[in-house]
């Protein structure tokens, strides 16, 4: 991340952020970065950016947030929605992330299964990580 | 004779009410190369989609067996593109992870039922394919028995599932392995090998050209 | 006898039919006749969380839509990732503008008018048998077994449809006291098994399994209970191979086991799939 912060209106209201905000109905802005949803989060040890930082880059408008492999390795267990002390939830975000690239035809995690699995499975994971 | 007007590749055509789509469009002048098979609503080549006038519904069908109506704009498909991946029936287990494990997109489905309403047999297509993720393949047979493989359901559905390979595979595992075994049949083959029938069967090949019209014209016959 | 309409899943129907049989028993028990609702479809796990995926609903909606048919205010599930979606669709469309336009696609359907309750079995169990109740009309007691409750995610998250208090659960645990288990502390109990990160990315479900069973043993448990077919499969399946070896059921079979069901014959031990 960069080390000189560069704050203007267009950043903070940049059209990425708007349309996270309207895709997950979050709004990201209520963050002030207590790191709570990043501690609790089972996840967080795989992930290439914290919860909490993937909230900072939807706060500043970087569309970096989309390349990140962090929304794919969320399994939506809303561990960060249920700590969170101003009631924001990142799985949403997280999952907005991942739909902004699937609707663009951007699939990083494609599902191929690798041996039989039970439908509750597959259902799952074509559900969330295919478009 | 009553007329009406069919829209062909978007071209308006007058033919005679009553036709089936498939005769109309000969009517008017096409030669069928593809899409066009049995003409008996068995085959499934002939799948064609269209809308009727003033209906934002999009309908589908076989040409072979629907009458065309006033308005009618139709489109057929040639081919449905549906992989289907190989198999060997001698290895697979008749269980729902089987469905799964060589159609795994099935988990895809949003029970949206636009299969259903492609299926020009009127076939429950959704409650088939929920039917596939139970793993109830007695059950998807049963459904499916009627399916033609036009792949119009496939076409349509928003899962890119392949309902017809799915089909198939599940008929051939009821069949290969949960359908009641017919015992009769398989002591018949049993008491022929043994050669139970030989010396009729010898019998009927020593006997000369009048000999066997005779015996054929004064066989029994099951009324 | 109260009637129930009940919701079973794809897993229920397949590598989960020991939690039904076993509920389902437990169930008649109590005096109840469980009704499962006709032509029911995969309830599409798990819930959608954008704004604008309407289509994701549709499969649940046209589940609530056969409650509804049925003349049912109120339908059961046992999967608790199918309760975690029925119940969040419900909500979803209960907004006028997304009904409305739910209810145009399923044109082939009545209108789904709302007002359907999904429930859980666990809360069931607290608040309408009561474990007084349940405790009093148990065949065949789990004689001080320790049981290791695990929840996973669904059923405590979010906050507004957690069958308990997200932060400190106790419904499974005292359910378990009531059949004559001894349930055992352990942290793991409500952090998610990585549910269907397992197709894709079995080495993270693995080490979050793995942890889950240390922590379960840790507890001192004999066996761990779930009522979740994702989770099921994940604690059984994934196991790394230093964790600790622990039976994984259903808390449906160790239900129906209390309330004398033929099957699992013996409680402890039992593989991953009974057949």
């Amino acid at each position: 991340m960069a080390s000189e912060l560069n704050l203007s209106r267009d950043r903070l209201e940049a059209p990425f952020s708007r349309r996270v905000e309207e895709l997950s109905g979050e709004n990201p802005y209520a963050c002030y970065q207590c790191g709570k949803c990043s501690a609790g989060c089972p996840f967080a040890d795989h992930m290439d950016a914290l919860p909490n930082q993937v909230l900072r880059l939807v706060q500043l408008g970087d569309e970096a947030a989309l390349r990140l492999s962090a929304p794919w390795v969320c399994a939506s267990c809303l561990a960060c929605a249920v700590r969170c002390p101003k009631g924001v939830d990142i799985a949403k975000t997280m999952e907005a992330l991942r739909l902004l690239s699937l609707r663009k035809g951007i699939t990083p995690a494609p599902v191929v299964p690798d041996r039989p699995y039970p439908q509750i499975a597959l259902v799952g994971a074509y559900r969330k990580l295919t478009p | 004779m009553n007329e009406v007007t069919v829209f062909i590749m978007g071209k308006g055509y007058r033919v005679p009410e009553g036709l089936t789509i498939m005769k109309a469009m000969e009517y008017a002048g096409y030669r069928l190369g593809r899409g066009c098979g049995c003409r008996g609503g068995y085959c499934g080549a002939c799948a064609t989609v269209y809308r009727l006038r003033g209906d934002y519904r999009l309908y589908a069908d076989l040409a072979c067996q629907t009458p065309v109506q006033d308005g009618m704009y139709i489109a057929q498909l040639p081919f449905t593109p549906a992989e289907r991946p190989p198999y060997q029936l001698a290895d697979l287990q008749p269980r729902g992870e089987t469905l799964l494990a060589l159609f795994p997109e099935l988990a895809r489905c949003v029970a949206c039922n636009t299969c259903t309403k492609a299926c020009p047999q009127k076939l429950e297509v959704m409650d088939a394919v929920q039917a596939a993720l139970r793993g109830d393949i007695p059950q998807v047979a049963e459904f499916t028995f009627d399916c033609v493989s036009c792949g119009l359901c496939t076409m349509r559905c928003p899962a890119e599932i392949s309902h017809h390979h799915v089909w198939q595979l599940a008929r051939r595992l009821n069949g290969a392995y949960l359908t009641p075994r017919a015992l009769h049949v398989q002591k018949r083959v049993q008491e022929i090998a043994a050669g139970v029938f030989k010396s009729d069967l010898d019998a009927l090949l020593s006997l000369g050209r009048d000999a066997l019209v005779a015996a054929y014209k004064a066989r029994e016959i099951e009324s | 006898m109260k009637k129930l309409a009940y919701f079973p899943g794809c897993a229920m129907k397949d590598q989960a039919r020991p939690d039904e049989a076993g509920t389902l028993h437990a169930l008649a028990a109590l005096g109840y006749e469980v009704a499962e609702i006709p032509r029911w479809n995969c309830c599409g796990t798990v819930y959608s969380l954008a704004q604008d995926d309407l289509m994701r609903h549709v499969g649940p909606v046209r589940n609530l839509i056969r409650v509804q048919g049925m003349g049912e205010k109120r339908v059961l599930t046992l999967c608790a990732m199918c309760y975690g979606t029925l119940k969040r669709s419900s909500q979803f469309v209960r907004e006028e503008e997304r009904l409305a336009r739910i209810n145009a696609f399923l044109d082939t359907e009545e209108d789904f008018r709302g007002g359907i309750e999904v429930v859980h079995l666990l809360p069931l169990l607290r608040d309408e048998v009561g474990y007084e109740k349940l405790a009093s009309q148990v065949k065949r007691s789990l004689n001080g077994l320790k049981v290791a409750t695990y929840y996973g995610c669904v059923l405590l998250r979010p906050r507004e449809f957690a069958v308990d208090d997200p932060d400190r659960p106790e419904v499974m645990e005292r359910v378990v006291e009531a059949l004559g288990g001894e349930p055992v502390p352990f942290p793991e109990r409500m952090e998610c098994c990585g549910a269907y990160l397992t197709v894709g990315r079995s080495d993270i479900v693995t080490e979050r399994v793995g942890r889950i069973l240390r922590s379960a043993r840790g507890g001192g448990a004999d066996l761990v209970v779930t009522t979740c077919p994702l989770c099921q499969f994940n604690l059984a399946e994934r196991r790394p191979a230093a964790a600790p070896t622990l039976p994984v059921l259903y808390l449906g079979q160790v239900l129906g086991w209390a309330f004398g069901a033929d099957e699992p014959a013996n409680l402890f031990p039992l593989g991953v799939r009974d057949e």
